[in-house]
């Protein structure tokens, strides 16, 4: 290090190792007569090109300023991580997504992963609970406790958590369109824990912006679901100091079909439309920014997804700090969750699908991640079985007490094509972002589709190369068995919990005192067009066991529906 | 236009039920459209009488499902029978996403002519399209 420091310090030595690398250019150019390069395209999975060899004088050319750019771990800007010690003081959370039928069988996988050593929860809710629908909806018919577990009141929510004291655990809970309904039954079951407030942890992913970008899961228009969101945000600064009130997705932005530059520039655009929103609210920036999380993908490219997380640290930290002002540290660090890439994964030969999650998952805690999911191989075919959760849970502990990657901090930081790559992301992603407050802030470039269109052209161009073979999927397109693939056991749901869910709602709708959840629905309509902050009137609702739907219709009849033009 | 001797095939792409995965379904659409076919995507969350109605109306010779959320057993013979009700009873029904293995047969037995699952490529859909698209006068 203290080498190279002075390399970059001394021109005249910048200059012999610049006129060493020409000559070696040269003789590379003879070598390639020989030894021509493969007929491939050297470039990352997004398609940047990446040069065979860097050196000093690369990164000199990119002006790369060691205490500017990188610093030191647990400190501004953060590129090196936001922990001083890294991993020697504490290892990222594993935390693995999990949901499924009813809150009696996730309660049970929960407890299952908590035994084997995972230290955080992850929830998955099924589709119509996503949507803001009731286990008995119509629309919802086929899809209950599906995707994920089922929860249409706070019996369910009481359920799920059943056995697990809250105070102990952290918990992740993947909702966005109705997530302060449910963020309202997790609170509602912590204070019948009795719970202190300070003591409730974890996470609302609650990113709106995402869903109409990629998710898809929406209810209201972008608005009224913004100021949702806000009003959750709100809420925690005061009353919950240790919440994450919002994880600002990139995940399914990726998965949507995004490059990793366009995943990295839309998220921060979506923070920053939050910080936004959270301003013209009155709020100050180092109340709620430092619970802010974040949430990214982790794909293939390994050098490329490590540059990812070092850019979206300092980029976020400069911006917080440089333009919103921001005075606390902790309102400058991007804190974030990663999983690995679902859509990486292969149905064919879906054991290799093993040696993909661990790359990587090795280049998200190379990347610094504070929080990660690693995929089960199975999750093309269906939802993880038991094995193949192990499997993937096991990945995480070997890479983290076998593998001595978490010994150390950042140890990429200072690699010349680390850096120069870093530095290419960062700058490419910068050019996203104002591209996107030219067309007046994220809100606006979503309601004129600007990043759903982003992202439909990168998958399109994205399958293409693969039909062409230009990119390789193994087994897929290159690889392929002439035999079946091995039969893989994988986890159905029971048609059942669709009626045992139906009935129960049906038993909870009869007895529960009719008068205050009714009261309660008309309290929550009442606020809503008050354009109060609806987070108590909807935590006294869950109370009264009104029900998810009757919550979200309430403000549908507000606030109305986003409709979405099918273009492709 | 008057030098076409056959009309062009018609291709509803549908999302049906609350899944909202629709990468794979705009890729198809797009690679359809590419690949001359005349292309109607019903955008997301349909329930089956959406369906049903875009297909009918649009008089399509194909219906292409997209399902990525385990809904399949419930959604697709909801509106496969729908469909064939309404009188379109030739139309070429394909399915593609998260279908399990064990799914199948019985999904092909309820009229679903072709099953893509993950990793299928374009062309394999586009041929299937061309080889067995109904003819219509």
């Amino acid at each position: 290090m203290v080498n190279k420091k002075s390399q970059l310090d001394r021109p005249t030595e910048n200059d012999l190792i610049e006129q060493k690398q020409m000559e070696w250019q040269k003789r590379l150019q003879e070598t390639e007569k020989n030894h021509p390069p493969r007929p491939v395209q050297f470039t990352t999975l997004s398609g940047m090109e990446v040069p065979l060899l860097s050196s000093p004088a690369d990164l000199k050319k990119e002006g790369f300023d060691y205490l500017r750019d990188l610093g030191f771990p647990g400190e501004y800007p953060f590129t090196r991580g936001v922990q001083r010690n890294l991993y020697r003081g504490k290892l990222w959370t594993m935390r693995q997504f999990a949901g499924f039928a009813r809150a009696q069988e996730t309660n049970q996988r929960f407890k299952l992963l908590l035994e084997n050593g995972q230290t955080g929860l992850s929830t998955a809710f099924d589709m119509p609970t996503l949507m803001g629908l009731d286990a008995d909806s119509p629309r919802g018919k086929g899809e209950v406790g599906k995707c994920g577990v089922s929860v249409s009141s706070l019996e369910d929510m009481e359920e799920l958590f059943e056995g697990i004291p809250l105070s102990q655990v952290t918990t992740s809970m993947t909702i966005n369109a109705p997530a302060i309904v449910i963020l309202a039954m997790y609170f509602a079951v912590a204070e019948k824990q009795n719970v202190p407030r300070e003591k409730v942890r974890g996470t609302l992913q609650n990113d709106i912006l995402k869903e109409y970008i990629a998710q898809k899961e929406w209810i209201y228009p972008v608005l009224p679901a913004v100021k949702l969101v806000v009003d959750t945000i709100e809420y925690c600064t005061k009353h919950y100091p240790n919440w994450n009130s919002v994880s600002i997705s990139g995940y399914h932005i990726r998965e949507a079909g995004a490059t990793a530059v366009q995943e990295l520039a839309f998220t921060l655009a979506d923070g920053l439309a939050y910080v936004d929103a959270c301003l013209e609210r009155g709020l100050l920036v180092d109340d709620f920014a430092p619970r802010l999380s974040f949430f990214f993908d982790v794909h293939n490219d390994f050098f490329e997804e490590i540059a990812k997380f070092r850019a979206a640290r300092r980029i976020w930290a400069r911006i917080m700090k440089e333009r919103y002002g921001a005075k606390l540290e902790k309102s400058w660090m991007l804190r974030t969750h990663a999983q690995t890439a679902g859509v990486s994964l292969t149905a064919q030969q879906p054991y290799n699908n093993i040696v993909r999650v661990a790359i990587q998952a090795m280049a998200a805690i190379l990347g610094g991640t504070n929080s990660l999911h690693t995929n089960s191989m199975d999750e093309t075919l269906a939802l993880p079985s038991h094995e193949s959760v192990m499997i993937a849970l096991r990945t995480q502990q070997i890479i983290a007490e076998e593998s001595g990657i978490a010994n150390v901090a950042d140890p990429f930081g200072g690699s010349y094509f680390m850096e120069i790559l870093t530095h290419k992301v960062e700058k490419e992603a910068l050019n996203y972002i104002q591209k996107i407050e030219d067309l007046g802030g994220m809100i606006k470039a979503i309601e004129s589709g600007f990043p759903q269109s982003e992202i439909a052209n990168s998958a399109y161009q994205f399958q293409q190369q693969l039909e062409s073979r230009e990119k390789t999927m193994v087994g897929v397109n290159k690889y392929k068995l002439n035999e079946p693939d091995p039969e893989i056991e994988t986890l159905s749901i029971d048609p059942a919990v669709e009626k045992q869910q139906v009935q129960k709602l049906a038993e909870l709708r009869k007895k529960r005192p009719k008068t205050t959840f009714q009261q309660s629905i008309r309290n929550v309509k009442d606020a809503a067009q008050s354009g109060k902050n609806l987070m108590e009137p909807i935590l006294h609702s869950v109370q009264s066991y009104a029900t998810l739907q009757e919550i979200c219709d309430s403000l549908k009849s507000v606030y109305g529906e986003y409709r979405e033009i099918g273009r492709f | 236009m008057s030098q076409i001797t056959k009309p062009k095939i018609r291709v509803l792409v549908a999302k049906p039920g609350l899944d909202g995965h629709d990468r794979g379904a705009k890729v198809i659409a797009r690679a359809l459209r590419d690949a001359g076919f005349e292309v109607i995507y019903t955008g997301l969350h349909q329930t089956p009488e959406m369906v049903i109605t875009a297909a009918i109306e649009e008089d399509v010779h194909v219906v292409g499902l997209s399902i990525l959320s385990g809904a399949h057993n419930s959604l697709v013979p909801e509106i496969i029978n729908g469909i064939k009700k309404e009188g379109l009873t030739d139309a070429l029904f394909l399915l593609g996403g998260i279908i399990p293995q064990e799914d199948i047969p019985q999904l092909k037995d309820l009229g679903v002519h072709m099953i893509f699952t993950p990793g299928a490529s374009l062309n394999e859909v586009v041929k299937y399209i061309q080889l067995n698209a109904p003819e219509r006068k």
